[in-house]
């Protein structure tokens, strides 16, 4: 390709490489900075609305700093064209930072509760699972127990999966936070 | 006020209301001049038509409740066209927000998926950084609308105006520069093209970049078209002038686009109107993308060398490299003799009347001839619209003030209001339609009230002109709702406004009537009676190909 600062001619042929709306196929977790204002996450969330992007999960909380917020979100890259949502959300002015985190070299979790029923019998292969997740169990009745799992998403999602069969009465899931790896902010 | 004053506001278009009686009073006093609208909606249009005309902030007023959503057309309008506008709008004391109180919307709400940012007032004191701030968003960057909305009992208070000099918004830092390496790989692609195509839109206009284009695509003999939003960024007519492209573009612009080896793109958004079917748009080219929204980029059409930035600092630039590579000219003949064959076989043309039957085409250039081109000329939405897109030939920038992204009709009247005090140096006209006209015609009382020297004509063909069309050709012509019968009588409409009204039907004598009309002071309204069935040709049929446009 011809060098940039000579006379060197440059053959269009070797232009390549430009795409719209690349679909990278996996699991992003964007993590974005946010002025800590009232509105903001409407806007954000309206964004992804208007623009037909869905969001599969989003949290927002605290940073160290009381002006900034976390919005930390998953979406499905095979569904959405991840440089354009990133693109759209640089356009709002509250937003300061995103964070495209690579998967290995990031920090995440969610945490959730499950509700599942567990008499006499089922209660000790629940508790047997819950042992082999190194989850928790917070709250036992007669036909009940509480277990209160963290992990990645797809760990408990795994942990979903074996519990549902012994009948799981409800289940609420935070949604992943995330942070980067080793020294460098996220 | 000071504020306002500070960022050198002379006129605000609005309109009060029981929420914004602090703010009117402060007007009162304060030697702004403040143009009192009929609807908000006008005052809107009016702003966007002041800031298009100018290239400055326009500057809107309106109360609460329904004087907010009232704004909404507006407000969506400039952010389709990127036109900076800062709304004010009132809003109920901040103890009865929430409460459903008398003339309370949620305007924040409402408004936020259409403006560039948007501000709620929650303390007195912020009030001065709020509208530096939203000033700055609005004129930077991609320009765009600002919305500040202001609860009445904030707005009674005395406070001390310190004028705000840095105005530092972490998360909104546009991008200008232009990376230089981008520019030079632009340039050497330039360089090697065969068959190159400028592709320029609303960005050049609202970048004040030209003159840049100018040089760029006389660097060499690049051939220019821009779109309905870019016409008058390049002086037409000129020898390297392809004409408007897209939807009803010429053939010699929208084949020349199909036939591109490489397209150089400026502050354009390959919009659907522009493309036609997305697969087959310009299927053998490589693109340049030069736009300062970097979100705009590869996001309808694959940017091989993508430019974020100003377009006046890169296309100066671009232009320089360019002349550096010291290309030979010569390589774009065959090109060029390809272009002007398309030219010569498919020039814009019309069947003319053989009676004095006005047709729509004809009222257009006899405008263009009366006028010699001097004058700015606003639009509504419709046939109107394309035709004048097609045969007024815009020569300066800011001289065409239409509504493209949004396309609303009633967007004329007032937009050419604001364009008229905005810009008194040239002669302002309105070509519009007998529907859109009605649909913000109440302006007509703000145009007598301040001898706004508006010269209106209604492009009359008693049709919702674009619709009967579209009936015509996709629809069987079963004609659907689109007669609009011969009301009102706008002579007389003119007349009871105060305003001169004239009907003019033969063309033998239009240029001259036209003449007379303008020459005039003050305001006109004149309704113009044209062929009531005229199409309006080329047209590349939605979804379909720009190489199989028709008519």
């Amino acid at each position: 390709m011809g060098e940039p600062g000579t006379k060197e001619l440059l053959s269009l042929e070797e232009l390549e490489g430009a795409v719209v709306g690349l679909r990278t196929g996996r699991k992003h977790i964007l993590s974005i900075l946010v002025e800590n204002r009232p509105g903001v996450l409407t806007r954000v969330s309206g964004l992804f609305a208007r623009r037909g992007f869905n969001i599969d999960t989003l949290v927002v909380g605290p940073t160290d700093d009381p002006r900034f917020s976390r919005i930390t979100l998953t979406l499905d890259g095979a569904m959405h064209p991840i440089d354009q949502v990133t693109k759209q959300l640089h356009k709002l002015v509250e937003v300061l930072k995103i964070r495209d985190l690579e998967p290995e070299d990031t920090l995440a979790r969610e945490l959730a509760v499950f509700k599942i029923a567990a008499d006499g019998v089922s209660r000790a292969e629940v508790m047997q699972i819950v042992e082999i997740f190194r989850a928790k169990t917070v709250d036992v009745t007669k036909r009940s127990i509480i277990v209160e799992v963290v992990g990645t998403q797809d760990k408990v999602d795994a942990f979903e999966k074996l519990v549902r069969p012994f009948g799981l009465i409800e289940m609420a899931r935070t949604g992943e936070i995330a942070i980067a790896r080793g020294r460098a902010e996220t | 006020m000071e504020c306002l004053k500070a960022e050198g506001v002379d006129v605000i278009f609005g309109y009060p209301g029981g929420a914004n009686l602090p703010t009117y009073d402060a007007i009162y006093d304060s030697g702004i001049r403040h143009v009192l609208v009929r609807h908000e909606a006008g005052g809107g249009h009016a702003a966007e038509g002041y800031a298009k005309a100018t290239g400055k902030v326009g500057v809107c007023f309106a109360t609460s409740g329904p004087g907010a959503t009232n704004i909404v057309t507006p407000l969506t309008d400039a952010m389709m066209d990127s036109v900076p506008v800062v709304f004010f709008t009132g809003q109920v004391r901040t103890d009865l927000l929430g409460t459903d109180g008398f003339q309370e919307a949620d305007t924040f709400g409402i408004t936020m998926p259409i403006v560039k940012h948007s501000f709620m007032i929650t303390h007195p004191t912020e009030i001065p950084r709020i509208v530096h701030e939203a000033f700055h968003i609005a004129r930077t960057g991609r320009p765009g609308p600002v919305l500040i909305d202001m609860p009445v009992d904030l707005t009674r208070v005395e406070i001390d105006y310190k004028p705000v000099t840095d105005v530092r918004l972490p998360g909104y830092q546009p991008t200008l520069e232009g990376n230089q390496k981008q520019i030079r790989l632009a340039a050497k692609a330039l360089a090697n093209a065969h068959r190159p195509v400028i592709y320029a839109g609303g960005g050049v206009i609202n970048a004040n970049a030209s003159d840049e284009l100018v040089a760029l695509a006389t660097a060499d003999r690049f051939p220019v078209t821009c779109t309905l939003m870019g016409l008058g960024g390049f002086p037409a007519p000129h020898d390297q002038w392809l004409g408007m492209l897209g939807m009803h573009g010429t053939r010699a612009a929208n084949y020349a686009m199909d036939e591109a080896d490489l397209i150089v793109a400026v502050g354009a958004r390959f919009d659907d109107r522009i493309t036609g079917k997305l697969d087959e748009f310009a299927p053998r080219a490589k693109f340049v993308h030069i736009d300062v929204d970097p979100a705009e980029i590869s996001k309808n059409v694959p940017a091989h060398i993508p430019i974020v930035g100003d377009a006046k600092n890169i296309l100066a630039r671009l232009a320089d490299e360019y002349g550096k590579l010291e290309a030979d000219p010569a390589r774009l003949s065959a090109w060029w003799e390809r272009i002007e064959d398309w030219r010569r076989r498919h020039p814009l043309s019309f069947q003319d009347s053989t009676d004095s039957e006005i047709k729509p085409q004809f009222m257009v250039q006899a405008l263009y001839e009366a006028t010699g081109g001097e004058a700015i000329v606003a639009s509504d939405v419709g046939q109107h619209q394309m035709w004048t897109a097609q045969h007024f030939h815009f020569n300066a920038p800011r001289r065409w003030i239409n509504s493209g992204g949004l396309g609303t009709m009633g967007f004329g009247l007032p937009a050419a209001i604001g364009a008229a005090i905005g810009n008194p140096e040239i002669p302002t006209i309105l070509i519009t339609g007998d529907a859109s006209i009605q649909m913000n015609i109440q302006e007509l009382g703000t145009i007598a009230e301040h001898g706004v020297p508006v010269k209106v004509f209604v492009m009359n063909n008693g049709y919702l002109g674009m619709v009967r069309q579209w009936q015509e050709l996709f629809w069987d012509k079963r004609y659907s709702q689109v007669d609009m019968g011969s009301w009102p009588d706008f002579v007389k409409l003119a007349d009871a406004y105060g305003i001169a009204g004239h009907r003019f039907a033969d063309k033998a004598t239009l240029v001259e009537d036209v003449r007379r009309v303008i020459a005039a002071p003050g305001p006109a309204f004149v309704d113009v009676r044209v062929t009531r069935e005229e199409n309006t040709y080329p047209m590349i049929s939605p979804g379909a190909a720009a190489r199989d446009m028709v008519g």
